[in-house]
């Protein structure tokens, strides 16, 4: 098995939902807690496994807005766990799945220095490093209805942005989604071999602005009113 | 990246103690120098304390110290913990053959010879594996060069140099001269590979902010970083050293770190004076090979700062 995520760049409206789920099951979760610093005071920050970050792609007029999020890409050849001198962070071989062992880390940040995504951040209050863990305290709990054993991110996106599923199985929804939409590897030239696959926006007939009425007298006069009068 | 001092300190100091104890054990035992007990055993005690002084600040940053036993035991796949364990296994090397120079004077026996040669070996090893530590981050194109352990072996050992002439400049009548000229070397070849990387590191490679995001046809612009405060990374890998300060750091590791202790060294060669100006020599190189070391971290860019905006590393 290789579990992991895909994520639909076209569909994402990059409302951070999937982000504030994260955060809400993962803090009592195996790796919890995602400590605060200054929850309430000035430039308050803290531990986030998925961050959403947007981008504008194209120069205007032929442009658009991208938003992005990113969590642990549970890569193939992950340097992260190889550089770690503890053994505290792992790739689990039955899934895939890539895991930090908190009883075993000596927070000595080198496994984030490995990592390209920018996934794994240090806990300054454990002293340990943290990241996505895939929900893997939900996605084998067999307490949960079957269609709950998924993700926090995946099943809050409000968008149907987010997939979970086994790449090594070609009729998984989420292989199938890679195959039709051409899911791509981010910085394939690293050579992590990222499982997580991001779905490109589909392409669209641009909507014709050529036969929009131009503007008549009484309009032109209303917009001008509008603009000379202060409110 | 965030230059953190604990580290600039750990990889100067035990980079210099390593390349001292290299040095004194190879021109001891072959007897390429003549040297006095006395010379062979303070400079051999200056060496271990400067690895242990290193290698003791480097776990001043670690976040969980309680575990950093286990960093002894991923050998096989990291070359941090390859380069705990060289450290550790150097130790009972060195100490053997300072012990036999303690009980023999300078003329020890076979031995004693072959732990002192079995030290210096495993010190380059150590040196080595302290410049993979960064060397084979893929992440970081400023790194990810064979210039890096061979930059960290060279300092070492120009540093190592330094020391050297400097504690035989306490030994009386002693002929300096061959180890001074070796010392001008090594730091004429440090100052070269130095250069080099210079160069080499100047010339933008690698990923992009395109290739980070999967758009290689159009422009890629960041909007919102998402956060409106600094997080774990913009504040590891956020570090952007002004232009004006890489410059002129750069200029005094050139004048600090290999000129002025070369032409030092040459005055001392040319009979010009007295050895005691090795020590001088060694403040300054000392001084410029640490803020080298500030430079190679400050400069370093990680590509996570392409998601943060960056264009390109
Ligand atoms: S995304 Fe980063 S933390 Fe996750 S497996 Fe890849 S290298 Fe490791
Ligand atoms: S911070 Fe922890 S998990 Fe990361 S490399 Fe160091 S010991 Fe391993
Ligand atoms: S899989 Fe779980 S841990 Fe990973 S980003 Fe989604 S919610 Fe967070």
């Amino acid at each position: 098995m290789r579990l992991g995520l895909v994520i639909d760049i076209d569909t994402c409206v990059g409302c951070h939902a999937c982000a504030t789920a994260c955060k809400q099951w993962n803090t009592s979760g195996t790796t919890g807690p995602l400590t605060d610093y200054r929850p309430y005071g000035e430039n308050p920050s803290g531990v986030w496994f998925n961050r959403i970050r947007h981008y504008e792609i194209g120069d205007y007029p032929n442009n658009k807005t991208i938003n992005f999020p990113m969590s642990c890409m549970h890569c193939e050849d992950a340097d992260c766990v190889t550089v770690c001198p503890t053994g505290a962070s792992y790739k689990r071989a039955e899934d895939g799945v890539v895991l930090v062992d908190q009883t075993k880390c000596m927070g000595c940040n080198y496994c984030s220095w490995a990592c390209p995504y920018g996934a794994r951040e240090l806990d300054r209050e454990s002293g340990t490093m943290k990241k996505c863990t895939l929900c893997i305290d939900r996605i084998y709990d067999e307490e949960l209805e079957e269609i709950d054993r998924q993700p926090a991110c995946v099943i809050t996106c409000p968008a149907h942005a987010r997939y979970f599923g086994d790449f090594d199985d070609p009729n998984s929804e989420v292989s199938k989604l890679v195959r039709e939409r051409a899911g791509m590897q981010l910085m394939p030239e690293l050579g992590y071999n990222p499982t997580n696959r991001y779905l490109p926006p589909r392409l669209t007939t641009p909507i014709p602005t050529d036969d929009v009425r131009k503007t008549d007298l009484i309009s032109s006069v209303k917009q001008w009113v509008n603009k000379a009068i202060a409110r | 990246m965030h230059p953190a001092f604990s580290v600039i300190f750990f990889t100067v100091t035990s980079g210099a103690g390593f390349g001292l104890f290299t040095l004194l054990a190879i021109l001891h035992v072959f007897g390429l120098v003549d040297m006095t007990q006395e010379t062979v055993l303070w400079a051999g005690i200056i060496g271990l304390v400067l690895v242990a002084v290193g290698l003791m600040s480097s776990t001043f940053h670690l976040a969980n110290p309680k575990n950093a036993w286990r960093a002894f035991f991923r050998f096989k796949t990291s070359w941090l913990s390859r380069e705990g364990v060289f450290a550790v296994l150097f130790y009972p090397f060195a100490l053997l053959y300072l012990l036999g120079v303690f009980l023999q004077g300078a003329e020890i026996n076979g031995f004693f010879k072959a732990m002192g040669i079995l030290g210096a070996i495993l010190a380059v090893i150590t040196i080595f594996s302290t410049g993979m530590i960064y060397g084979c981050l893929k992440t970081i194109r400023q790194w990810n060069t064979a210039l890096t352990p061979a930059n960290y072996i060279f300092m070492g050992l120009a540093l190592g140099g330094l020391l050297m002439v400097s504690a035989l400049s306490y030994q009386d009548g002693a002929d300096v001269m061959g180890v001074t000229g070796l010392t001008v070397t090594l730091l004429a070849i440090a100052a070269l590979a130095k250069a080099v990387y210079y160069f080499w590191v100047a010339k933008v490679t690698g990923p992009t902010i395109n290739t980070a995001t999967g758009f290689t046809r159009a422009a890629v612009r960041l909007l919102d970083t998402g956060h409106t405060a600094g997080t774990f990374l913009t504040e590891e890998f956020g570090y952007e050293p002004d232009h004006s300060v890489v410059t002129a750091l750069k200029t005094l590791v050139f004048a600090l770190g290999f000129g002025l202790p070369i032409l030092l060294l040459a005055l001392v060669l040319a009979g010009q004076a007295g050895p005691g100006m090795a020590l001088w020599a060694t403040v300054s190189a000392f001084l410029g090979i640490i803020a080298e070391r500030w430079l190679f971290f400050a400069e370093a860019r990680h590509v996570v700062n392409l998601y943060h905006g960056a264009q390109h590393t």
